[in-house]
């Protein structure tokens, strides 16, 4: 199967899907001529011009009230924040305005609209540009929240989020964007609320999300050596949140660890943790434990940013602690 | 813009309906039949009604949190304002809303809102899916002074000019953002010579005279229609009740200013004007008073009469059915 990285995978879903409906547009901050920062936009511009490939002025609460409106008005915009950071300005909006419309409205607007922009930490980015903040985009009703990790799952969830009649929050996390997965040249889409069986395993169960399945696959491989069995599951979508696949596995393992990069208190690693103790509290054999990113801004130096993290080897430590309870 | 007496006559019509159901609902309030907060038009009336007046079912409008004129002037009857206020399910959010919640798409009522600032940037996007789609329809804003000083008035006119957007903002000027004067809280007072910041015209009218604002109105609706951009009308006019119902009004601005402003009460001036103009009779007059006064009533009757929503149906619509998961 041919190979594409992970943001070409989603433009060319984003591609696909702007010659087949036609009230699709794209605003951002560079999204135009330039094709966006992070190139998710490269080439459109020639085919669609500034009407669907709208270059704006710094005015986030602005542009993403104005495509609230948009979608109220039939249309399907994608908001390009470039880093997702700076979707903060546009928070009233979004939680007050955008997310609340279709219940508001006793479901006679709809709101299809994506959210999308870059998250996470790394390349020393620094703290206004390193956030994810899908935990708390998770807690808010009416806000379908995506989390992709290979270049497949980019393609298959952007084409549904398009399709979408909710709004969508697409995260794209930065270490991700260049890495190169099997992607099929004929159409598919993944619907949200189903986790990826990333690697199966009978001892443990680690869930991790974008830049963490990476690490928590290689600590996977680490421990095979070992002699462990470590089953890796991938969400990809944090809202809905695919818990019947977590505690399938659960009820195989005994043992769950759930690595996130975010922050650990209010997260979404709690979030699972208290479903899990709920629904599947006899399938475990130990206390369910996390591995977070430290609760703290960001910082720049690598040395720094790198403490921050979890990786491979603090995960594979994690599992080994966890065996050993 | 020459009108013909029915159209003069259904100018006051309109207004009529927005008085009485306003004095009806400040009755119920005082009657305890109204749960939350309830805002009324008073003596704002000609600025919906003369602005209302030249638009579609298809054309949008996007309102703030004193909004029950702006949906009866787009068409939202009597009966489905005040079975909102109830809560009940007749009511044309469903029971969802109240007051600062008024959604009919059905008739382009696009919601108030108990934000102030967002219905800008709604009507601007409303206005860019128009243009996406090559329909000769408006986005109409309405809000008050205060929004003006919120960050959503700068970023939504500067794009609708930026974009030449098929939009009209509306700002009800009367005087006071709840109960701040204005005047104390920007050093320029004057709305509409904002507009010169973003390169649009800016028109102040007399919102008072319902057929000042009738045309105002109808040469920015025009000029959207046809492709040229965003106007910045400001009616000045006042509101005659408190900032909602069952507020102390007092502290903040004399009785001698309301006294003086309920002499230039739009409807007792409109209707004198129709009088002296041999426009219409005081038989005619006071058969639309009659119809508009056992209409309001009956309106008030069916809401008592109408139902609660049934509490199973809470969750609904928070998501859209088509992409439920």
């Amino acid at each position: 199967m041919r190979e594409l990285t992970f943001t070409a995978a989603a433009r060319e879903a984003l591609t696909e899907e702007m010659a087949r409906d036609a009230s699709i547009f794209v605003v951002g901050e560079g999204i135009g001529p330039r094709g966006g920062n992070f190139t998710t936009t490269q080439g459109l511009y020639e085919l669609y011009g500034p009407m669907r490939l709208r270059d704006t002025p710094i005015s986030e609460r602005g542009f993403v009230g104005m495509c609230t409106g948009a979608a109220m008005a039939g249309a399907r915009p994608v908001v390009d924040f470039m880093f997702v950071d700076f979707i903060l300005d546009a928070m009233g909006e979004l939680i007050n305005q955008t997310a609340k419309m279709q219940y508001m409205s006793s479901g006679r607007i709809q709101m299809p609209i994506v959210l999308r922009g870059c998250i996470g930490i790394g390349k020393s980015a620094a703290t206004h540009h390193s956030g994810s903040y899908y935990s708390i985009f998770a807690n808010v009703p009416g806000l379908r929240v995506v989390v992709p990790t290979t270049p497949y799952d980019a393609k298959g969830l952007f084409k549904t989020a398009i399709r979408s009649d909710d709004p969508v929050i697409f995260l794209e996390h930065k270490l991700l964007l260049n890495n190169k997965g099997p992607v099929p040249e004929e159409e598919y889409l993944i619907p949200f609320g189903q986790a990826n069986v990333a690697r199966v395993g009978k001892d443990v169960t680690v869930v991790a999300l974008a830049a963490m399945v990476p690490q928590a696959l290689s600590a996977a491989d680490e421990l095979a050596n070992e002699g462990v069995a470590v089953e890796v599951i991938d969400p990809r979508t944090v809202s809905p949140l695919d818990t019947d696949t977590i505690l399938q596995s659960v009820h195989k393992t005994g043992r769950l660890l759930i690595v996130d990069e975010t922050f650990m208190p209010c997260g979404i690693g709690a979030e699972i943790a208290a479903q899990v103790s709920d629904r599947g509290f006899d399938d475990l054999d130990a206390p369910i434990k996390r591995l977070n990113g430290a609760f703290a801004p960001t910082p720049y130096s690598p040395s720094l940013e790198a403490a921050l993290v979890p990786d491979a080897q603090s995960i594979a430590q994690a599992i080994r602690d966890l065996l050993a309870e | 813009m020459e009108l013909s007496s029915e159209q003069l006559l259904s100018l006051y019509r309109v207004m009529l309906i927005i008085r009485r159901s306003e004095e009806q609902l400040a009755r119920s309030y005082a009657q305890g039949l109204i749960h939350g907060a309830c805002h009324t038009y008073v003596g704002e009336e000609a600025v919906a009604t003369g602005v209302c007046a030249h638009l579609r079912s298809s054309d949008m409008v996007f309102s703030t949190h004193r909004g029950h004129g702006h949906a009866l002037a787009k068409g939202v009857h009597p009966r489905a304002l005040i079975a909102e206020l109830f809560g009940r399910e007749t009511g044309v959010s469903h029971g969802r809303g109240g007051s600062m919640h008024l959604f009919a798409p059905e008739v382009g009522m696009m919601g108030t809102s108990g934000i102030v600032g967002p219905c800008i940037l709604q009507a601007a996007g409303a206005a860019y899916a128009f243009k996406l789609k090559g329909t000769d329809n408006v986005g109409v804003a309405f809000f008050g002074d205060g929004a003006s000083n919120n960050g959503a008035f700068h970023e939504g006119l500067n794009m609708a000019a930026a974009w030449d957007l098929p939009a009209v903002f509306v700002c009800e000027n009367n005087l006071y953002a709840t109960e701040i004067a204005y005047a104390s809280v920007t050093r320029n007072p004057e709305v509409a010579t904002k507009a010169a910041a973003y390169g649009m015209p800016g028109v102040a009218v007399d919102g008072n005279d319902v057929l000042a604002v009738y045309q105002a109105a109808g040469e920015a609706i025009t000029r959207a229609r046809a492709g040229k951009g965003p106007t910045l009308i400001e009616c000045k006019t006042y509101r005659t009740r408190s900032h909602a119902e069952g507020m102390r009004d007092a502290g903040y601005r004399t009785v001698e200013e309301i006294e003086a402003w309920k002499q230039r009460d739009p409807i007792t001036m409109f209707r004198k004007k129709l009088l002296e103009d041999e426009e219409a009779g005081e038989a005619e007059l006071q058969a639309i008073e009659t119809e508009v006064q056992t209409t309001v009533v009956e309106s008030a009757q069916f809401a008592q009469n109408s139902p609660y929503p049934d509490g199973a149906t809470a969750t609904a619509n928070v998501f859209s059915e088509s992409t439920k998961t």
